[in-house]
């Protein structure tokens, strides 16, 4: 109801993605404690073996398991390390990860979430007293007893409301400082107003009093509100604990020696050995080691770029052979990654123009009913020169205009809609995410480690000589690197088996070589082989003297990506396909799934440009994507969904977070959205009618306490049976 | 009516109490894991001498 007050996550993806230093330190839990991600558990037996086991290490103070987020923390001894502990649940036959305490920190207590079921707490224990004595009173209850059920009913709920009311008053003061007006304006002005006349009926030992409905109103308020709250805090602390899972932690050489160290305290200069499979933590330049880097998230690009001594490599690129060290050039806020997450805050405009529906229903609602309010005053006041009646009746008319069932119509759906997409692996982040999902007509997807898993496979298996498969196998399967695995895989699958060779060795950044009868033969780049190269991801095999041979490797489709495109494109969307890496490989991948608009060798801004040429053209896009090179798209399309494994950066760019490894979920994702938005449209005309049918009544100065009670309790129950109808 | 005087206050007090009983538990943390907690009971390991 109030989409400025709410602290929201996501307001600034760019603050985000790059958290300052302090804040960091901040936010971190104490050194000593430790948190641990255990996705297996599952029952009581785990609970009590983990926290025995756990609690049996010398280091350990205590340990408790939380089964809700599986997760255990454990406060433990300074020299305990994360790493031990891990090992030590592994060893008890668990799954677990270590999770960085500083980006969980945020979610550990949630203060506000605590604050509003307080105040919730208070609004239903006093609106439940005053009920039992205003039921009295409706029910014939007059003279001496009447006014002192009114006495008490003002002694509880004039502490209950200047508690309870407090997000509202807030709210509205906020607001109006600003010369706006809110949901909560109307709001307090009913609960003041209502207090105010009640006050006043009450001590001139009148017949109707409005305090009930004053402590209601704020009941359901903060019930939708609570609701609101809670929905979006389970998306944040599960997008916190992918987050978290991705330890920023580097290895860094001192004098000979490796340490451990987080990557907020590496400075420029710094020497930094990453490993094959790592990823690299700062900017720098390589001082030592030659190895291939997998640049996909950065890029797009599925092939891997050789890399030597002397060539500078960014944060976020991933070495594949050999060990590199580094000389770090660029650190924190000052690396590429961070510079291109910063044009994530240029491109945040797609979210920001949304006026959601609720801040529409607000726009019309909050000066309707007070001009109906004053317009009742000024009339009775003229008619009957009495400001009492007058005042009673346009208490009465903001009372029964009231806002509950507005203020839980759309709560209460997204709630409901959440819940189920949370269920089916979907993370709704942003608030108005469902609403801007709804509407979207154009799906942009991105190529690399959307539609595909970034993992090539073997395509010309069938076309290679028996000799040349073997032989490649022989080499290909002692190494780790991505496109050898994919030829042990293949070529293993396929029943061959390794040609004995002699003297295999691993050169870094260019392949694997060996002796077989003499001749030597070489597995690698094309330049190392001297072979031409190909557009596509290839690999070379080279016997003797003989013409190099080509091995070809496609991206292996994501589970779900040709049924959720097929989906998509039934529905009546528009498909577009936006790639960093080769117009050969993206062309074959449109081609294999149908799609008829693609576009190559996309920069990021080409992205960010021609998705805000579509938003232009008046198309709705959603983008899905997960690499650095989509968050300036993600954040520019009116709403973005990208996968776990995407980059941090491209997660917090995006509203909504794809849990699973499958994109099914993605169009099913847009029907749900589509009822939810229904549902809500629905709750605001059942509202309207409410509205409809009693205003008249209590402008007729016909209303009494009774009728208000109804009309307030009824449409809510509505409203919130209706939200729970969605499919 | 004089029944009132007792009945209005008795309602009020255990009205009072319930929300002090919430009150506590919230500040307590006892909503923090609620899936975990409805299983220890099950669990048998201090069912002999409380947790110290």
């Amino acid at each position: 109801m109030t989409a400025g007050v709410r602290p929201s996550i996501s307001a600034c993806p760019a603050c985000a993605a790059a958290p300052a230093a302090e804040d960091l330190a901040e936010r971190a839990l104490k050194p000593s404690q430790i948190a641990l991600s255990l996705p297996t558990i599952h029952c009581s037996a785990c609970i009590s073996k983990i926290e025995r086991g756990l609690n049996a290490h010398p280091g350990v103070r205590s340990a408790r398991v939380n089964l809700t987020l599986k997760r255990a923390s454990i406060d433990a001894a300074p020299e305990v390390s994360a790493e031990e502990m891990r090992s030590l649940v592994e060893g008890l036959g668990f799954e677990a990860h270590e999770l960085d305490g500083a980006s969980l920190g945020a979610t550990s207590t949630d203060r506000a979430g605590r604050d509003l079921l307080m105040r919730l707490a208070v609004a239903g224990f006093a609106s439940m007293n005053v009920m039992l004595l205003s039921v009295s009173v409706w029910f014939g209850a007059t003279d001496a007893t009447r006014d002192m059920f009114h006495w008490i009913s003002a002694a509880i709920t004039l502490p209950a409301i200047a508690f309870s009311g407090q997000p509202f008053f807030r709210n509205a003061r906020a607001a109006l400082s600003k010369g706006r007006l809110n949901m909560d304006v109307p709001i307090t002005l009913a609960i003041v107003l209502a207090i105010f006349t009640s006050l006043w009926e009450t001590v001139l030992s009148g017949e109707h009093a409005y305090f009930d409905a004053a402590l209601a109103l704020t009941f359901f308020l903060l019930a939708g509100r609570y609701l609101d709250h809670r929905t979006r805090a389970i998306a944040r602390s599960a997008a916190e604990e992918l987050t978290a899972l991705e330890v920023p932690r580097a290895t860094r050489l001192r004098e000979g020696v490796e340490a451990q160290v987080n990557i907020a305290e590496l400075r420029v200069g710094d020497l930094i050995l990453v490993r094959p499979g790592g990823r690299m933590p700062v900017d720098g330049e390589i001082v030592q080691g030659t190895s291939e880097l997998d640049r996909s998230l950065l890029t797009g690009e599925t092939l891997p770029v050789f890399a030597g001594e002397g060539q500078a490599v960014s944060a976020g690129e991933v070495n594949l052979t050999g060990p590199l060290t580094i000389r770090a050039t660029a650190v924190g806020a000052d690396t590429s990654l961070h510079r291109m997450a910063g044009l994530v805050a240029i491109a945040e405009s797609g979210r920001s123009r949304y006026t959601s529906l609720a801040d529409k229903a607000a726009k019309l609602y909050a000066p309707g009913v007070h001009i109906l309010s004053a317009l009742s005053f000024a009339g009775w006041y003229l008619y009957t020169w009495d400001m009492r009646t007058a005042l009673n009746i346009a208490a009465a008319v903001l009372i029964i205009t009231c806002p509950c069932a507005l203020g839980l119509a759309v709560p209460a759906v997204t709630t409901a809609a959440s819940g189920r997409l949370f269920r089916r692996g979907m993370l709704i982040k942003h608030e108005t995410a469902l609403e801007r999902l709804a509407q979207v007509d154009t799906v942009v997807f991105d190529k690399t480690g959307t539609l595909t898993t970034g993992t090539p496979q073997l395509t010309n298996l069938a076309a290679l000589p028996r000799a040349a498969v073997e032989c490649a196998l022989a080499l290909a399967q002692g190494s780790s690197h991505p496109l050898a695995r994919a030829i042990t895989n293949a070529a293993r699958d396929a029943g061959f088996a390794a040609s004995d060779l002699v003297e295999v060795t691993e050169v870094p950044g260019y392949g694997t070589r060996a002796r077989l009868n003499g001749q030597e033969v070489r597995l690698g780049r094309a330049s190392w082989t001297g072979a031409t190269p190909l557009a596509e991801t290839a690999s070379f095999l080279k016997i003797g003297d003989q013409a190099p041979v080509a091995l070809v490797f496609a991206d292996n489709l994501r589970p779900g990506a040709a049924e959720a495109v097929e989906a998509l494109k039934s529905s009546g969307k528009t498909v577009i396909l936006m790639s960093g890496d080769t117009t050969p490989a993206v062309e074959a991948l449109a081609t294999r799934l149908g799609i008829p608009q693609w576009m190559a060798e996309a920069l990021p801004a080409d992205k960010c440009a021609r998705i805000q040429a579509l938003s232009g053209e008046g198309a709705h896009v959603l983008m899905v994507g997960d690499g650095l090179n989509d968050t300036a798209a993600l954040a520019a399309a009116h709403v973005s969904i990208s996968p776990a494994t995407a980059l941090d950066a491209a997660r917090v760019a995006s509203d909504i977070v794809l849990l699973g490894n499958d994109l099914t979920p993605i169009a099913a994702a847009c029907e749900t959205a589509q009822s939810a938005t229904r549902r809500i449209r629905e709750n605001f005309r059942i509202a309207t009618i409410y509205n409809v049918i009693a205003v008249p009544l209590a402008v007729a100065g016909l209303a009494t306490p009774l009728i208000a009670a109804l009309a307030m309790s009824l449409s809510s129950i509505t409203v919130s049976l209706n939200a729970l109808r969605l499919r | 009516m004089n029944i009132l005087t007792y009945l209005i206050p008795i309602s009020l007090v255990l009205g009072a109490v319930g929300l002090i009983a919430f009150i506590y538990t919230v500040k307590s943390n006892q909503y923090d894991d609620p899936e975990g907690d409805s299983r220890r009971i099950l669990s048998d390991e201090w069912d002999d001498h409380p947790k110290p």
